[in-house]
């Protein structure tokens, strides 16, 4: 079997960010580099099915040159080649980034029987780029799934919707967007690091559009409280959390 | 004119529908409604109480259950025959999935988990919106190009509020033209509980979360114990389903389940923002955190500095001693 899966660099922030003096982007100067938890279950799961019934695994990324580090580490986990879609480093508008990544899709020799997304990428959420890739190829997609099988060129598929569970199914070629809880991501080995670094990697240059969804700014969310009344330290504080549950009506 | 998607689970409303037929009404005088598939036709009632003056109900034999691709179809269609100046839905995963393959068949471009916006004022000037990014700690203002706008509403940036009086809606009944292809993907069947017990996490009132700080499997009994005291879940941080303490269907977050309850209790979780992200929409948060200077304290109500494995046990006790009272 043949995957594709794509993923995107994006920088791995803690609890507050901090804007560039332009307000445009995410200050990247002390943040370390990773992709979104979805996308590296969509790597996992991709490596998983070629261990079960071989085949390859190819990795797909638009982003800045800098983006072949994430690449190397996906390859370290079992990918077999990537392609890099190569950029200045300015995020591509939903359209703009689904286009190229069609393109590189449809200029591969290798017609994939799979294609692998992260629900949500974890930076820009736009929900879209895997719809719009999957029309652009005339494919069926599943999104958000959480657990799936393939049997006979079927993907059995469940997504979970409040407290049910949704199946699908789909015959592959198919597109097919997963989240995390899909399984636990391994990390890679160093023998595993070490091929990486021989793993092939085509660089491309796309043509950029004129984005249609176009960024003007950001702003950082306004947070819901000033900060927390401290009732005390340890279970000596717990009478006064006690009256406060009274008062917000937990408790009669 | 500003179309809005209605989602239902076989005739069940999502109630977040309710709330993009709210921001709908106030950014234009004119707001009509859709539901996809015959199911959905009970609703036209509770959609004029909150301002659709419309209802446009798409029916077809394949249309017996959700099928997303199918609604694009639908919305396409309708669109060409009502010329609204923008279609929106609910930023729920069905609401931005369904407006997803609109945009895709359109190729035009959507705005997902817009907070707030601004309708172009004439032919050259663009639609405004504000979205949320980076599980909403981001808000990106932007502008888009396009004449009808495609849009999902961020759950709780507005309340949900009735128009009074209500709009009696005339209903539309409207036959899409869908093929075999257009319906493939759709839910065939549907699992048992997703979520054991019988608070699922989405519904609660309390949720008792857990942390790295609960320091294993075994420290979550004290969670549940106290959870189940208060008629509330347990929940937990990704640290926690990654190393297998608890299942994923209870993590609290970005990549997990986002949650409102009255009260949530954060014990052992330092609060990185792809935690508060799933958490923040909570009416109180307390936290309780050996760590005076955790992040989570900036977000928090309320705070007990100290050992969650002393505080949950007297809390515990505290409150039966309450309730016997
Ligand atoms: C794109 C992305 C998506 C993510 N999605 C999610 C998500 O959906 N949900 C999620 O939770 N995380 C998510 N994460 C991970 C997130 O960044 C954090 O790593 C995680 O939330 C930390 O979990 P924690 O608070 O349990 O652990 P830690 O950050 O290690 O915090 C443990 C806390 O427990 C306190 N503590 C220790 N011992 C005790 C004790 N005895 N009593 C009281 N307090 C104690 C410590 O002071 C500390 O504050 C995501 C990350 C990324 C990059
Ligand atoms: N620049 C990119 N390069 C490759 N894949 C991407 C890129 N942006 C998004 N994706 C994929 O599309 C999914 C959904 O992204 P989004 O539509 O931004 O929420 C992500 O989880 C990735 O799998």
């Amino acid at each position: 079997m043949d995957i594709l899966v794509c993923l995107k660099r994006v920088p791995l922030a803690g609890s507050t960010f901090l804007l560039t003096p332009d307000s445009r982007d995410v200050d990247t100067n002390h943040l370390a580099f990773g992709i979104s938890p979805h996308e590296e279950n969509a790597v996992e799961a991709g490596v998983q099915l070629i261990e079960q019934m071989g085949g390859s695994l190819t990795l797909l990324t638009l982003g800045s040159a800098d983006a072949e580090e994430q690449l190397r580490s996906q390859l370290a986990i079992g990918a077999s080649r990537a392609i890099l879609l190569e950029t200045d480093g300015e995020d591509w508008d939903p359209q703009a980034t689904a286009s190229a990544l069609v393109e590189a899709i449809q200029s591969e020799e290798t017609k994939f029987d799979l294609l692998l997304f992260g629900a949500e990428s974890a930076d820009n959420a736009g929900y879209q780029i895997h719809i719009r890739i999957a029309h652009a190829l005339g494919l069926p997609i599943v999104t958000n799934v959480k657990s799936m099988k393939i049997e006979n060129g079927v993907a059995r598929c469940e997504r979970v919707v409040g407290t049910q569970r949704e199946i699908y199914e789909t015959p592959l070629p198919a597109v097919i967007t997963v989240r995390d809880g899909l399984n636990i991501p391994r990390y890679p080995s160093v023998p595993g690091r070490i091929q990486a670094r021989k793993k092939p990697i085509d660089h491309k240059k796309p043509t950029p559009k004129v984005p249609k969804l176009e960024k003007v700014s950001l702003s950082v969310a306004p947070s819901n409280t000033g900060g927390a009344k401290v009732l005390g330290n340890g279970a000596e504080a717990v009478p006064a959390l006690v009256e406060v549950l009274q008062t917000i009506g937990i408790l009669a | 004119m500003i179309l809005v998607l209605i989602d239902h689970d076989r005739g069940e409303l999502d109630p977040l529908s309710l709330r993009a037929l709210t921001a709908a009404r106030k950014i234009s005088d004119e707001v009509q409604a859709v539901v996809i598939g015959e199911a959905g036709s009970s609703l036209s009632g509770i959609a004029g109480e909150y301002g659709a003056s419309a209802f446009h109900v798409a029916t077809h034999a394949g249309l017996t259950d959700y099928a997303p691709a199918a609604s694009g179809k639908v919305l396409q269609q309708l669109i060409a025959q009502l010329n609204p100046v923008a279609v929106l839905a609910a930023g729920s995963p069905r609401g931005n999935e369904q407006l997803a393959h609109l945009a895709a068949l359109m190729d035009l471009p959507m705005a997902a988990e817009c907070s707030s916006i601004t309708l172009s004022t004439g032919a050259d000037s663009p639609h405004l919106v504000t979205r949320a990014r980076w599980a909403a700690n981001l808000l990106e203002e932007a502008n888009v190009h396009s004449d009808l706008l495609i849009a999902t509403v961020l759950a709780f940036s507005v309340e949900a509020e009735p128009l009074s009086p209500p709009l009696v809606p005339t209903v539309e009944k409207f036959t899409p033209d869908l093929s075999d292809r257009d319906l493939q993907v759709k839910v065939i069947d549907r699992g048992g509980d997703a979520v054991r017990g019988g608070v699922t996490l989405a519904d609660a009132k309390v949720i008792v979360s857990g942390g790295r700080g609960v320091g294993g499997p075994e420290g979550f009994t004290a969670l549940e114990e106290l959870a189940s005291l208060l008629e509330g879940t347990v929940g937990c941080s990704r640290v926690v389903t990654s190393a297998g303490w608890r299942p994923h269907a209870e993590q609290v977050g970005q990549t997990g389940t986002k949650v409102a309850p009255d009260l949530y209790i954060a014990a052992g979780i330092s609060g990185a923002m792809q935690h508060i992200a799933g958490c923040k929409n909570s009416k109180t948060i307390v936290a309780i955190n050996t760590d005076s200077e955790a992040p989570i304290l900036a977000y928090a109500d309320y705070a007990i500095i100290g050992d969650l494995h002393k505080v949950i046990p007297a809390l515990t006790a505290a409150i039966k001693e309450a309730k016997g009272r």
